[in-house]
This record gives C-alpha cells, structure tokens and sequence, in this order.
C-alpha cells in the first residue's frame, strides 16, 4: 500500500499490454529496410534514364520543325529536319495493329469468359494466349517475315510491321479484358436474364459497358508497349528518311527505327536526333496513358 | 397478367447433385405464396426454377413440369428468354445496373428489348418508379446513377425494374435480407400493394415476414447433408402459423430446429 502511494504509476497488478518486444522492432526495422531498398533499386535507374532523355532530347523536340518536317535531303552531318516521318509511322502502325487487335482480343476474352467455361477449346485458348504472351517481339517479326514475304512473297511495309505488332497486342488485350469482364458480378448478368433480356444483349448492353474503362486501360497500355516495338520494325520495314504515306509499301520510318539509324551517324546532329526521337516516343507513350485514365475516369460506374 | 402457377413433380439437379425431389404446389393468381425452410433445403433453387434462371449454372438441369396458366414452361420449344420476361426476378442483394442512370435501369428490360419511344418510357419509368414507391424519392434525380441510392431504395428501384416490363409472375429470392427493418417495411408494404396486379413468390428466412405479407406458405426442408430438399406442406399462411399439419413444421416455426 505505502508503495502505491509513493509511486502512483505502478498498478496493483501487472498491465495487460506491453510496449513492443525487442524482437519484433528489429524485425520490423529490417523489414522497412528491405522495402524502401527494393523501392530505390526500381526507382533509380527510373529517374536516371528519365532525366538523361530529358535532358538531352528535350532541346531538339522545342524546334518547331522536328513536329513538321522529315530527314528528307539532308545529309547525315547537317543539323535540321524532324521527326514528323517517324512519329506518322509509329502511330499509323500503332493504330492500324489496334484496329486489327481490339476486336479480335475482346472477342476472344468474350468467348472465354462468357461462353467458354471449362470447354476443352477454352483451356486451349487460354494457353495459347498464355504462350503468345511470352513470344518475343523477334520471334513475332520472324514469324510474320516468313509468312508474309518468304511464303506469299509480298513485299516488307508497314502493314507487315502491324501483323507483327497484332501478335504482340492480342494477348495483351485478351488478358486484361478477360480480367475486367471476370470481376463483373454474375448477379448483373442474372439481374439482366431475369428482364428477358437474351444473352448476347446483356453481354454487349450490360457486361461490356460495366467493365469498359478497365478495357479500355487495357488497350491503351497494350498500344503504348507496342508502339515502343524495335525489333519488327527492325525486320519488316525499311528505314525512309522521307514521308511516306503508303500502308502497304515501300519503307516507312518510325521512332525506334530512326533512332537505331541515327545510331550509325557519328555525328553531333545524330545525337541529338537519338535522343529526340526517344522523348518523342516517351512523350507519346506518356499521352496515350493519359488519355487512357482520362478515358476510364469518364466511363467507370458512378454512384455520384 | 396474373396468371397462376402450377408446379407438378419438379426435381432439380446440379449435376450429379439431386437439389430437390418431387415437389408439386399451385400458386394461385393475385397472391402471395412465402416458401420458408432451412438454409440449403432448396427453396431458392424451386424459386429460380419458375423463371428458368435455375438452368443459368453450369450442369443445372431440370425434371419435371411448371405450367403458367396449364402452358409448361420447359417444353422444348419455349424460349427460356420469353419465359423470363413473363416471370420476373428481384434478387437477395439489390443489383442496379451500375452504368446506368436511375430511369435507364427501370426501363433497362423495355429498352434492350427495342423500345425506342422516349415519350412511352419516361411514362413506364414514372408508373414503375410509383409502383414500387419510390418515385417521390428519386423524381428530382431520374438522370443520376442508381447505385447512389441507399440499399432499401435500390432494392425498390430493381422492383421497379422488374414490374417495369409487365410480367405475370414476380419471384422475389430474400428481397429483404440485406435490407434493415425500415426498408424491409417499405418492402413488404410494397408486396401487399403489388398483390393486386401480381402473382408473388417470395423466398424468406424471416418467418414473421412470411406470416406478414404472404397468403398461402410451403415450408421445405431436407432429411439429412447431402439429401435432396423436399417440399413438407403448403397450406393457407395463417393454417401453417396456428396449427400445421406436420411436425416438422411447428418444430421449424416453433424455432425448435433450423
């Protein structure tokens, strides 16, 4: 008793809770370490390679005349020109591989998700897709350049570069849409049933539009990995340093294609066209995303 | 409308699974049957039989005849998509369709099916939305999306979208339980009132409710896990509540069991 009185902090029994063992603050400790060691490894190299194509790309890509002219006549060592060839053939062969890709993606997903089920073609499907998502871009390039030119003999141009890029885009596009229509509950699909609605309207009327922003996302990111593709424009297109408009033949240049050819120019203007076309492509990228957020914050379900 | 419902033998499998053995009952027009029993014992199951929702899952099948005004709706040559629109769903948890706006939801069923005509549902959305009493609520704010509405309300705007395109038959699958006692009022208020143009068939683990709202009561219940459900009896709701015929049933609404 005379001890509580002197010291009113101590109670009669024993606290039922204690601080934080020693044990646990060193694990936690250790934890935390690895966390933010992991977060700095990824994050280094990150702002490194950001700031160095800033850096240097960023004064080429001021001029007025990279966004509106080509390298047509000029000679390696002169300074000058643009980029409008290469930035019309990345995002011409970009978008004419998402017209083919998006609906035969999405559709795939669809027959997976909704009508598939556990069907032997299903799982063959799915692995499939699962295989294809592996395929270097290389291996699609190779493919497509045996098919489209060695079997049928047509020339090489930016519809075979698109062909490659298609392999590339669909099971992209088929896993995240399956993803997105997957986490759509069944209860809509059952609530649209119930109104007599046929199936095929409640997918296309009820389970598309719910899991459209996330599709969309999907295609975007899809589109910004293709886009940033070396290897099939390597293989299936020409190098032009002019404008050329033609789908279906003759070279046609592209980001990644001009900046490996600018990577034989010695020259101080090669440089520099280096490391614009690489901002160029990473600011293209970088707008596709927004666009894709943008897009999906528009069409998510809202409550409000 | 209101047509009535016969159901003769009915047995219903999920695969190998026998869910429900031999059931036979008649749900006469413009009343409320409640099914009760404990859970598992197949109740829901009979329910979404009637509107051929119960086929939706894989390996469901179906033995048996459910005849709408003597038609059986499982002839072959019926179209599962027909039966549906004549016989309406409400679901346990209220599903608005979340892209849609509040008035898009209730008129969802007339839409897809190819009603154009502005003018004709603006009419249905307000007629619906009044029906489920609802439409004081939500007048002001027919464009905002439905899954703003607290879960009562939501639960009466998918009522709404139900009634929406007219059916013979409402079946109604636990509409209150994910609903507190002031919506669940709301609800049952709302059966009462639809009992007047509708033929009802509700599913409930609330016995009092049954005992509220519904004219005539089957009770179900299974022998022993793994065992098809059965129907025990149906009989008159206040016959069931006061004085049932099998002892089964007073043990189960005497809270003896279950």
């Amino acid at each position: 008793m005379s001890t509580n009185l002197a010291d009113p902090q101590r109670l009669a029994t024993p606290p039922t809770f204690q601080s934080v063992s020693v044990n646990r603050r060193i694990k936690n400790g250790i934890a935390t370490a690895l966390v933010w060691g992991a977060f700095l490894v990824a994050i280094i190299p990150l702002v490194w390679v950001l700031y160095t194509v800033v850096q240097r790309g960023f004064p080429v890509i001021l001029d007025g005349d990279w966004w509106q002219k080509s390298m047509s006549g000029l000679l390696a060592r002169q300074q000058g020109g643009g980029a409008y060839h290469a930035i019309y053939g990345t995002l011409v062969q970009g978008l004419v591989c998402a017209v083919i890709s998006v609906p035969i993606g999405i559709m795939i997903a669809i027959y997976l998700v909704e009508y598939g089920g556990r069907s032997r073609l299903s799982k063959a499907t799915t692995f499939m897709v699962d295989i294809l998502t592996g395929v270097p871009s290389i291996v699609a390039a190779l493919f497509v350049y045996t098919v489209w030119i060695t079997t049928f003999g047509l020339g090489r141009s930016a519809l075979a570069v698109s062909l490659a890029l298609v392999l590339l885009m669909v099971p992209v596009i088929v896993r995240t849409t399956e993803e997105m229509l997957k986490i759509v509950p069944d209860e809509l699909r059952e609530a649209s049933y119930a109104l007599g609605i046929p199936k095929w309207k409640t997918i296309v009327k009820i389970v598309i539009p719910t899991a459209l922003s996330g599709i969309l996302t999907g295609i975007m990111l899809a589109l910004a990995r293709v886009m940033g593709e070396t290897a099939p424009v390597l293989v299936l297109a020409a190098y032009a340093p002019f404008i050329n408009y033609n789908l279906f033949d003759g070279p046609m240049a592209s980001l990644p294609l001009m900046m490996v050819n600018e990577r034989n120019n010695p020259t101080a203007a090669g440089f520099d066209r280096i490391w614009g076309a690489a901002i160029t492509l990473v600011v293209l990228i970088t707008l596709f995303n927004l666009l894709a957020t943008v897009i999906s914050r528009a069409l998510a379900p809202k409550t409000k | 409308m209101a047509k009535r419902l016969d159901i003769k033998d009915l047995n219903l499998f999920y695969g190998k699974f026998h869910a429900v053995e031999n059931v036979s009952l008649a749900v006469p027009p413009k009343n409320v049957t409640a099914f009760i029993g404990p859970s598992g014992c197949g109740k829901s199951t009979v329910l979404r039989s009637l509107n051929r929702m119960h086929e939706v899952a894989p390996g469901a099948r179906v033995e048996g005849k459910v005849l709408l005004d003597g038609e059986d709706i499982y002839t072959s040559t019926v179209d599962p998509v027909e039966v549906r629109r004549t016989i309406g769903m409400v679901f346990q948890r209220p599903n608005p369709f979340p892209t849609m706006s509040i008035r898009d939801n209730v008129v969802a069923g007339l839409r897809l099916a190819g009603l154009k005509d502005k003018k004709k549902l603006d009419e249905v959305a307000e007629r619906s939305l009044r029906g489920a009493n609802l439409w004081n609520e939500v007048k002001d704010r027919l464009d905002k999306p439905g899954g703003g509405l607290s879960g009562g309300q939501q639960q009466r705007l998918c009522i709404a979208r139900a009634i929406a395109v007219q059916p013979d038959v409402l079946l109604m699958d636990e509409p209150c339980s994910a609903l507190d006692p002031i919506s669940t009022l709301a609800i049952e208020d709302l059966i009462t009132e639809l009992k007047k143009e509708y033929t009802i068939v509700i599913v409930t683990h609330n016995m009092q409710q049954a005992a509220r709202v519904s004219d005539q009561t089957a009770f179900f219940n299974l022998l022993g896990v793994g065992q098809p459900g059965q129907l025990i009896e149906v009989d008159d709701t206040e016959k069931i509540f006061s004085n049932p015929s099998q002892k089964a049933t007073e043990d189960y609404i005497s809270g003896r069991f279950g």
